[in-house]
């Protein structure tokens, strides 16, 4: 499935004050991942005696939910998602799945970052918190030596220098400093403990090659389909509209030119209807050569069909047009579509009273902006028209965002890959 | 009447040549391919030339290009342009050259011949021959905050049959109305678009065109 990035998520979605509890919450959370750990590498040596196979059948999952866990933590604290890059079993059956749990690196991998997050993890989580706790700790000093027995709390650096109720005091800067140093280091030492994660539980690139061929190979086969329902529904519009047409035309010449003797007036008749069905006939394969590729778009590209688009529009639209050359013919017919569907929408639904229409060509890529000042509430709802271009575009790797409060305006970005290399220059119209 | 034809396809070019002729129109040349349009058009200078817009050798526009430059060379050189398809954007193009004489009607149109011939003479003539299906699309628009949108039903309607090229007599035969009554509308439309009383006779043209134009 395409998935499309509509909405980013916001760096820390924690308040600041949460984040030593969460640190706290981590290390001890760290610490318990040994287990899990060691029950791995345990079972694995002891497949040879079965024993190893229900027990890494459970401690594996066991393990996956735990990342799985710390994958939805850790993104909040990325700002990104941490994909899930594990194999599925191509088969049913117990074990198929325990082969493919031993051949998928990322349990490997899981088991890595289990050992490097109970060392290095639990040092960069535990040294976020305790720098909070150290500020917490000297605040309160002076109270804690007053109310607890000698020799408790008198010697706060290991016996390096021994206080009193009264010289504890002088230890209160200490609380400022810790707090200042969180204030700057806090958030990073949680940060690098959550890029350590991503490094370990998010996909290799040859697990990310893997997702992006599936995720091509089910749009390939999307277009496919789409592709060929469009193929019979040409067929089914020619063999039902303009050749029923013609065939009752040629019938209606062939009566006319038996009648014509016999019957001049029958005969004008039927020539007149004649005709009529010609020209009916006509009409119904200029819809259909329309919706096939307009002609307008072979004549003048892009920039010339999308003006005319606009011109056709019952209310006014503004185009501004600055790409380079014209975009290879799909990409060209693809991105016409998108815009007219888009605009068609703009008719229907968004009581609008202007619109615009903007493309460009910036970063190999055709950014085309349909905006119009209409009530809003524009949804991609699987069957509808957004739907329908999001796939269309999806199939060239091309991504499709709507933006659409319910008081509008709405706006509707697409975006459709498209090198530079590919641009061709207009062949010029001759010298004529 | 000379005229002169452009189309590539043999068995139009040949109905086309059969139907003017059998009407006493004498066909001085007919070109079949772009290049060659704009000099027979600027060498025989015909009373009226029917033109295909695609045309070889890109089959894309050429005629339309050819007409629209060999219009510039000799200004109001009569061009009636046929096409499977009609598009505003191109009857924009061919108008913006101003005055008149110019025509763009769908190909199907020629299937009625007597109006197929008006046509042709009323370009010639120096008016013009707009297919209601351009007209249709323009008139239909959402015109809240133009002039245009302050035009009665029947006033749009005598208007989309003016911008036809249609002449008042024309006009009151097609809405069953008398020739009088078609006259009181479009001095109603003139007014209402702001085209003050002139002598200029191609008001009538340029109530279309200017709003035509204007977009």
């Amino acid at each position: 499935m395409t998935t499309v990035a509509t909405t980013e998520a916001p760096p820390m979605r924690y308040p600041k004050l949460a984040q030593p509890w969460i640190a706290l919450f981590l290390a001890i959370l760290a610490e318990l991942g040994i287990a899990l750990f060691v029950l791995s590498v345990v079972s694995v040596p002891l497949i040879a005696v079965w024993v190893g196979i229900p027990l890494l059948l459970v401690v594996v999952p066991a393990a996956r939910w735990f990342a799985n866990c710390h994958r939805t933590m850790l993104a909040g604290f990325l700002g990104e998602r941490i994909p899930r890059p594990y194999k599925k079993p191509p088969m049913p059956g117990m074990l198929m799945r325990l082969r493919t749990i031993l051949t998928d690196p990322q349990t490997w991998r899981d088991i890595i970052w289990l050992l490097v997050n109970a060392v290095l993890g639990f040092t960069l989580c535990l040294l976020s918190a305790v720098l909070f706790l150290a500020t917490l700790f000297y605040l309160v000093y002076p109270l804690l030596v007053g109310v607890t027995p000698e020799g408790v709390f008198t010697e706060p650096f290991g016996g390096l220098l021994t206080v009193n109720f009264w010289t504890s005091f002088l230890l209160m800067p200490v609380a400022l400093i810790a707090f200042l140093i969180w204030q700057a280091a806090g958030e990073r030492l949680l940060k690098a403990n959550a890029f350590l994660a991503r490094s370990l539980l998010g996909p290799t690139e040859s697990a990310k090659l893997a997702m992006r061929v599936r995720e091509l190979a089910e749009s390939r086969a999307e277009t496919v389909d789409t592709q060929a329902a469009e193929l019979r529904r040409i067929e089914r519009d020619l063999h039902d509209g303009a050749q029923a047409r013609l065939a009752a035309l040629s019938m209606n010449l062939g009566m006319a030119e038996e009648m014509v003797a016999r019957d001049p007036a029958q005969a004008a008749a039927l020539l007149t209807e004649a005709r009529e069905s010609a020209s009916t006939a006509l009409s119904e394969l200029r819809d259909l050569v329309r919706g096939i590729h307009p002609p307008v778009l072979a004549d003048r590209g892009l920039d010339g069909a999308v003006r005319a688009l606009a011109m056709s529009c019952p209310f006014k639209v503004d185009v501004t047009y600055d790409v380079p050359g014209r975009p290879p013919a799909p990409v060209e017919s693809a991105a016409y579509f998108a815009v007219a569907e888009c605009l068609a929408n703009a008719v229907k639904y968004s009581a609008a009273t202007t619109a615009w229409i903007q493309i460009t060509h910036e970063d190999e890529k055709l950014h085309m902006i349909v905006g119009d000042d209409g009530i809003g509430g524009a949804v991609i709802r699987p069957g509808g028209g957004l739907y329908g271009i999001e796939r269309r575009l999806a199939a060239f790797d091309g991504t499709l965002t709507v933006v659409s409060p319910s008081a509008g305006p709405t706006t509707v970005i697409m975006e459709l890959p498209c090198e530079s290399s590919s641009l061709k220059t207009t062949p010029s119209s001759g010298t004529a | 009447m000379r005229v002169l034809i452009a189309e590539d396809h043999a068995l139009l070019r040949d109905g086309l040549i059969r139907l003017l002729e059998a009407h006493d129109f004498e066909v001085v040349e007919a070109v079949d391919n772009g290049p060659r349009l704009v000099p027979a058009l600027v060498e025989h200078r015909p009373d009226v030339a029917v033109v295909d817009v695609r045309l070889p050798p890109t089959f894309t526009d050429e005629g339309l290009k050819a007409a629209i430059e060999a219009r510039s060379q000799v200004p109001g050189l009569p061009i009636l342009v046929l096409s499977q398809y009609v598009e505003q954007l191109y009857a924009r193009e061919l108008l913006t050259g101003g005055g008149g004489g110019v025509g763009y009607l769908l190909k199907d149109r020629v299937s009625n011949v007597a109006e197929f011939l008006d046509a042709v003479r009323r370009v010639a003539a120096g008016g013009t021959a707009m297919d209601p299906d351009v007209i249709g699309q323009l008139l239909a628009r959402n015109t809240r905050d133009e002039p245009i949108g302050r035009l009665t039903p029947r006033e749009s309607e005598v208007l989309g049959l003016m911008a036809e090229g249609r002449s008042n007599a024309a006009i009151a035969g097609a809405l069953f109305v008398t020739e009088k009554a078609v006259s009181k509308h479009t001095n109603n439309i003139f007014a209402k678009l702001d085209l003050p009383p002139s002598e200029d006779d191609n008001r009538r043209v340029i109530a279309v065109l200017t709003y035509l134009s204007s977009r």
